[in-house]
């Protein structure tokens, strides 16, 4: 770990005592998990606060994950397309291949520290179950990950990963059979193991305080990339851009900059057009609702059912948002943007062919949208994207899509 | 005092416990679940209404497949409050709560959705993920429209968090038996009956006990210490048994809602 980046242990824009972020958050769950939820609650605030949990967190970050990752200026990238200097976060070179370990590593910590034997968690593209395994593995844990039925077929490598690392993948058949219905059954587990079970939650959702909790254990991408542009641009970025899921990657990179002259930027999945019906574009084009333990955007119907939704990329196949992103929405703190599969697959192909680097389907959606917004700018501005992991897990479906694989 | 109010009075002067019996709204369709909910309300205290919801969290593979029967057969929250009225018309005197997730209210308005409970007769309202802690959105709108705020209380439920829900609560409160979900195997008889106790030195409203009871005799056991037991996936598993044969559904129904109801004399 780059010994020169400062980070920043404070817990700035914190929400309310209840975890509402302005009208957003909360803990809207099952009265059986109230109890386990204010142990978690209380758990997390004295390991921040514990300088040694930090140092071991920290270390590991360094010498496991490989931390600091690289910024990296995009120079080719950004003299073909044009406008600003496009910069990356190399997310995608941390140890599992994307930001999620950051999370995992936490957590992880703080459920050995609680005394729990096992972990479970909920995966869309895999890559949150990888992580997971990963520490489970790492700290000898018991490790149970639920997985849409569809996310299994279509992420067949990680789920091979998982099982590798020792993690029991439970394939879910109810509902959409994607990321929501893996976090129903995850919670189902919850309920009724939380005695001696952690629960993983992947992204900065859920109910109090995991959005919390999530964000600041991500909060080391934009620490390290504020630094790093300030070292190696001279500057500041004028925009900082990231794909946005349920929105760890999102809150990891854009937090540190909440109180800079930075334009941010959320950049959802667009799938086939954000007027097609088939997309998962809940900030932009969903209301607000109860899902999952927290008040947020949500697609849903009239009624109030959840719908089912649309994306390339299986990390950004949820109907809901974090609570948090939500409020910034609000509070005209975050602008928003989106790319089609179709944006998502031409950036991740302009990529690998401009500077050989592979990017997974997720952060291709930021690429298209941060080119696009790069090319309307001069060429001393600065663009950052949060290259959140890597394409290896995409092979498939890009060959698929292109017509390559029978 | 409304129905459910009265239905525990008259349970009380028959020296037994209150049948409260559950079953999802519009399962296996609309005009199907009218004639169930019709028939279970013949032998029970209290109807618990279910309304579908896409994302049942908090229930177990019965009751989470008699959602997704419902909204596969195209049942709205209209069809929900339809139903609650027709079972009103029939029944002045039955206890009637309506059961769901948060956001089926939410995504109508809370104030909304109260005022159409009520027209529809609907005496009480459950939501399984609203929590004390964020109870002031809804009680007052539900308190307004004379209905009942049901909550629920957990194994792990503190002294403390007891004492709050209690505070908040009306109609009754309803003990979840075991940390799980719903249709699960209901476990230590002897916790559950000294958490009753334990929750009864903070309230002098009723205890109803649900989650987990299935058989008569697990009807009569707990009914020895409570004032209410609370049976679902039994009767929604009926209906999943015989969902191309209404009559034969009805008549399973009938059948265990009478077994149960003759082990509740204490």
């Amino acid at each position: 770990m780059d010994e020169t980046i400062p980070y920043d242990m404070r817990i700035t824009h914190a929400p309310d005592a209840r975890g509402h972020f302005g009208a957003y958050g909360g803990r809207f769950a099952a009265e059986t998990l109230m109890a386990p939820l204010q142990a978690l609650e209380e758990a997390f605030f004295a390991a921040w606060e514990d300088p040694e949990f930090q140092a071991e967190r920290l270390a590991l970050l360094r010498h496991y994950v490989g931390r600091a990752t690289p910024l990296y200026h995009a120079d080719r990238l950004s003299r073909e397309n044009g406008g600003a200097q496009i910069w990356l976060k190399r997310e995608d070179l941390t140890h599992t291949g994307a930001h999620k370990i950051n999370n995992t590593i936490g957590q992880g910590l703080l459920a050995r520290r609680m005394g729990k034997k096992r972990v479970i968690a909920e995966t869309g593209a895999g890559q949150h179950g990888v992580a997971t395994a990963t520490v489970a593995a790492k700290f000898g844990m018991q490790c149970d990950v639920y997985m849409g039925r569809e996310d299994v077929e279509r992420q067949k490598p990680n789920v091979l990963r998982m099982r590798l690392l020792g993690a029991n993948v439970i394939a879910v058949d109810s509902g959409t059979a994607t990321l929501k219905d893996a976090l129903n059954e995850a919670l189902r587990d919850w309920v009724a193991t939380c005695e001696d079970t952690f629960y993983i939650i992947g992204t900065v959702a859920g109910p109090h305080p995991y959005p919390l909790m999530v964000r600041q254990f991500h909060a080391v991408i934009g620490q390290e990339a504020r630094a790093q542009m300030l070292k190696q641009a001279g500057c500041l970025p004028d925009v900082a851009i990231a794909c946005v899921g349920g929105g760890s990657n999102a809150m990891g990179l854009l937090h540190p900059f909440r109180d800079d002259d930075v334009r941010l930027i959320a950049v959802e999945a667009a799938g086939h057009g954000l007027d097609s019906g088939a997309h998962a574009a809940s900030l932009a084009r969903g209301r607000a609702g109860i899902l999952h333990g927290n008040l947020t955007y949500l697609l849903e119907d009239e009624d109030g059912q959840i719908q089912g939704t649309h994306s390339i990329s299986a990390g950004l196949d949820y109907p809901g948002v974090g609570p948090e992103l939500a409020a910034m929405l609000d509070r005209g703190e975050l602008e928003l943007d989106a790319a089609t599969d179709e944006e998502a697959l031409e950036a991740f192909q302009r990529l690998t062919a401009c500077e050989g680097i592979i990017p997974a389907l997720e952060s291709s959606h930021a690429l298209a949208a941060g080119m696009r917004i790069a090319a309307g700018l001069r060429s001393d501005q600065h663009v950052l994207i949060n290259l959140s992991g890597r394409g290896d897990k995409d092979m498939n479906t890009v060959f698929k899509t292109l017509g390559w694989l029978e | 005092m409304n129905q459910i109010d009265k239905a525990f009075a008259r349970c009380k002067e028959e020296g037994r416990a209150a049948l409260v019996g559950y079953l999802t709204a519009g399962d296996p369709k609309v005009t199907v679940s009218e004639s169930l909910l019709l028939t279970l309300a013949r032998s029970v205290d209290i109807l618990e209404i279910g309304m579908p919801f896409s994302d049942p969290m908090a229930d177990g593979p019965v009751i989470q497949a008699a959602s997704e029967r419902a909204l596969a057969a195209g049942t709205h929250v209209r069809d929900v409050f339809n139903l609650t009225a027709s079972v009103r018309r029939h029944h002045p005197e039955l206890g009637i709560v309506l059961m769901g997730y948060a956001n089926i209210p939410y995504a109508m308005g809370i104030e909304h959705f109260a005022q159409r409970a009520a027209e529809a007769g609907a005496n009480g309202v459950l939501i399984v993920d609203v929590p004390v802690e964020e109870d002031d959105l809804w009680g007052r709108h539900l308190q307004r429209h004379g209905l009942h705020h049901i909550p629920l209380l957990a194994p792990t439920s503190s002294e403390a968090r007891i004492q709050a829900t209690c505070a908040q609560a009306s109609g009754f409160i309803y003990y979840v038996s075991l940390t799980g979900i719903t249709g699960a195997d209901m476990g230590d008889i002897t916790g559950v009956q000294q958490k009753v106790a334990a929750i009864k030195q903070h309230t002098t409203l009723p205890v109803c006990v649900g989650f987990g009871i299935k058989t008569p005799e697990q009807a009569q056991a707990v009914a020895r210490f409570s004032d209410g037991i609370v049976v679902g996936s039994a009767f929604v598993a009926s209906v999943a048994e015989h969902v191309d044969d209404p009559e034969a559904a009805q008549r399973e129904i009938d059948r265990r809602a009478q077994a149960i109801r003759n082990g509740l004399m204490r």
